[in-house]
């Protein structure tokens, strides 16, 4: 069977992020990117399941722009077996990029699509539902496990209030969530490898999409700070201030 | 802080790795005088140790900017490279200078990580840079030598498995230069410690895991010897300027990590109802040690390209050493100044930097026995020692 996980360049999570002057979007330019940390459990994730024997080949996909070589080089030098750059200089939204998705799964027939539950710089969590329901193909949303066997996954699903253990009809998708694995860092023989793995680059109309903006960005405004709190003696002064406060 | 060179990749993937190994983890190992142990065996399996080891004996075989980089990136995420560094250089003297069979025997296990060959006894208590003075004798008798002596300074020894020595075999009277008659052997130090090799460890000012160590008629094999019997000298020296080079980078990884340190300090602390970046007193130690770091960087950069080409390097690697470690000293200085009283608390971790870096403007070459080469050597001055 062959896995398919597509990954994204994102702001790297320790970079403290910007808004840009004119309020369209943040700050990339010389910002430190890095794949999506989703992504990453998501290529960990099918390389295990390559380890196990369940997958014979891993295929990670990227959508966006030049430099998203480097993150698919990352995923290569991980594990992953070769990699598909599906180009373009436009703002990666989710239904355009399910759309390309979509034609990629029609174009390699993988038997398993992982990828994060959600990417960290819009926060969307949207592409992986909608590429199910473009495929016609079952979901497990928010894996912290999943099992193959033969055409059934079994996938633990994190929901509001506990576990959820769902049985999905191969093929099927997978998002992933932060608990499933501790993704590993690439070694050195490996990332030389990496160098050598095939690396495609496409267009988006080579799967018969287009990443055309579909949505508008009316603003972008950095978070508000936080008030100072107030401290208080004792049970009683904190009942009379939150009474006062008019929230009990 | 930008990267200005080709191995992205490999600092990448370096960073990853050190991020699994934060301030907490090397504030615990200096209060117990500890190895990183965990750390090093990071480093060693991801293979980073064998970066300059060739693929025919399971390396990587690549260049010595790509090792720079590996121990820039390790020294810039706040991680202390100085606990396995040696394993990257010191097989250099074996993979130059020893034989098919010893290659082969050692150099695959040193790439494993299997064999740590990470202990290098050059310096003696009477001899410091003074090589060819040393005192330590191999006696040859049928086909073993027999050693005695006593290196000190000699770091990693109770984390090595092998020792790269250097002895005399022909007393300095009886040669023509003084630098003949010193010759090099690989000392397996497991067997050793069993008949006569003895290793104490000095208590430093930061963790370093440095000894001193006896040879009491400690006996190794004839087919251990590298190379020619008296030529050890050359082979030492052939080594030195990969090791100036590595050490240098080190420095400005420390320098990076210190400057930005102190720059992120610095604007985030607020005194006087500002942050104390505002103000140039504090600004410009930080401004010229980023300076002073560029340019040992460059420098580095010039030795390794001149290293890389086959050509000679000794000035370079010698400057681009002594250029960097006064960069990371004064970035340590600019840094804990900047902290106030908070560079001083271990929880920074600015304390830590500051003593560990400190070591290089002594080791593995004094800054003025630097200096005296640049003189005589490039500059045509007398020898001054």
């Amino acid at each position: 069977m062959k896995v398919l996980v597509p990954v994204k360049r994102v702001v790297d999570a320790n970079v403290k992020v910007r808004v840009k002057g004119d309020g369209s979007g943040v700050e990339l330019a010389n910002v430190k990117m890095a794949m999506n940390p989703f992504d990453e459990i998501a290529v960990e994730e099918a390389i295990r399941l390559k380890d196990a024997g369940k997958v014979e080949e891993i295929i990670v996909v990227s959508i966006g722009p030049a430099q998203a070589q480097e993150t698919l080089r990352t995923a290569l030098a991980m594990g992953a077996d070769r990699a598909i750059l599906v180009k373009t200089d436009e703002t990666a939204e989710p239904l355009g990029v399910a759309k390309v998705l979509k034609g990629v799964v029609d174009a390699e027939k993988p038997g398993l699509v992982i990828l994060g539950k959600q990417a960290i710089d819009d926060d969307a969590n949207q592409t992986g539902q909608m590429l199910a329901a473009l495929l016609g193909w079952a979901q497990g949303t928010f894996a912290s496990k999943v099992e193959i066997n033969g055409d059934k996954a079994k996938v633990t699903r994190e929901v509001d209030g506990g576990l959820q253990t769902i049985d999905l009809k191969m093929p099927a998708i997978v998002t992933v969530d932060l608990r499933l694995n501790q993704p590993r860092y690439a070694s050195l023989p490996n990332i030389m490898k990496a160098k050598k793995k095939p690396l495609d680059e496409k267009s988006a109309a080579d799967f018969g999409a287009d990443l055309k903006p579909r949505l508008k960005v009316v603003k972008t405004e950095e978070p508000g700070g936080r008030k100072a709190g107030v401290k208080v003696k004792d049970v009683a002064e904190l009942v009379s201030s939150l009474k006062s406060a008019g929230v009990i | 802080m930008e990267d200005f060179d080709d191995h992205k990749d490999i600092r990448e993937a370096v960073r990853k790795l050190c991020e699994q190994f934060p301030g907490e983890y090397w504030r615990k190992a200096d209060a117990e005088r500890a190895y990183p142990a965990e750390f090093v065996k990071a480093l060693t399996d991801a293979g980073y140790l064998a970066t300059l080891i060739p693929e025919e004996y399971g390396g990587s075989g690549l260049t010595l900017s790509a090792a720079a980089a590996v121990l820039e990136e390790v020294q810039r995420a706040g991680c202390n490279g100085a606990a396995c560094h040696a394993q990257m250089y010191v097989m250099g003297t074996v993979l130059r200078h020893g034989n098919e069979s010893q290659k082969e025997k050692y150099l695959p296990k040193v790439a494993s990580g299997e064999l740590r060959l990470q202990a290098f006894g050059v310096t003696e208590p009477t001899s410091g840079t003074d090589t060819s003075s040393i005192r330590t004798f191999a006696k040859r008798e049928g086909d073993h030598y027999v050693v005695n002596g006593q290196k000190i300074w000699t770091s990693r020894a109770e984390y090595s498995d092998l020792m790269i020595l250097l002895a005399r075999t022909t007393p300095k009277d009886q040669v023509a230069k003084r630098t003949d008659g010193l010759s090099v052997f690989i000392v397996d130090m497991q067997e050793a410690k069993k008949a006569g090799l003895t290793i104490r460890p000095i208590r430093t000012m930061m963790n370093h895991s440095t000894t001193e160590v006896f040879f009491d008629n400690v006996k190794v094999p004839a087919e251990n010897l590298v190379g020619e019997e008296g030529k050890g000298f050359r082979y030492i020296l052939s080594g030195m300027n990969a090791e100036r080079i590595l050490i240098a980078a080190e420095c400005v990884g420390d320098a990076k990590w210190l400057i930005e340190k102190a720059s992120n300090y610095a604007k985030d602390r607020n005194v006087f109802g500002r942050p104390i970046g505002a103000n140039q007193g504090i600004q410009f130690p930080i401004a010229r040690a980023y300076a002073n770091m560029r340019a040992a960087e460059l420098m580095v950069r010039e030795a390794t390209r001149l290293y890389e080409s086959g050509k000679d390097c000794g000035a370079e690697a010698n400057m681009a050493k002594m250029l960097a470690a006064d960069a990371s000293n004064e970035a340590a200085n600019a840094c804990i100044q900047t902290h106030g009283g908070f560079g001083f608390a271990e929880e920074y971790d600015v304390e830590r930097k500051f003593r560990e870096t400190r070591l290089y403007q002594v080791a593995p070459i004094s800054t003025n026995l630097i200096l005296s080469y640049l003189s005589e050597h490039v500059l045509g001055m007398p020898r001054s020692y």
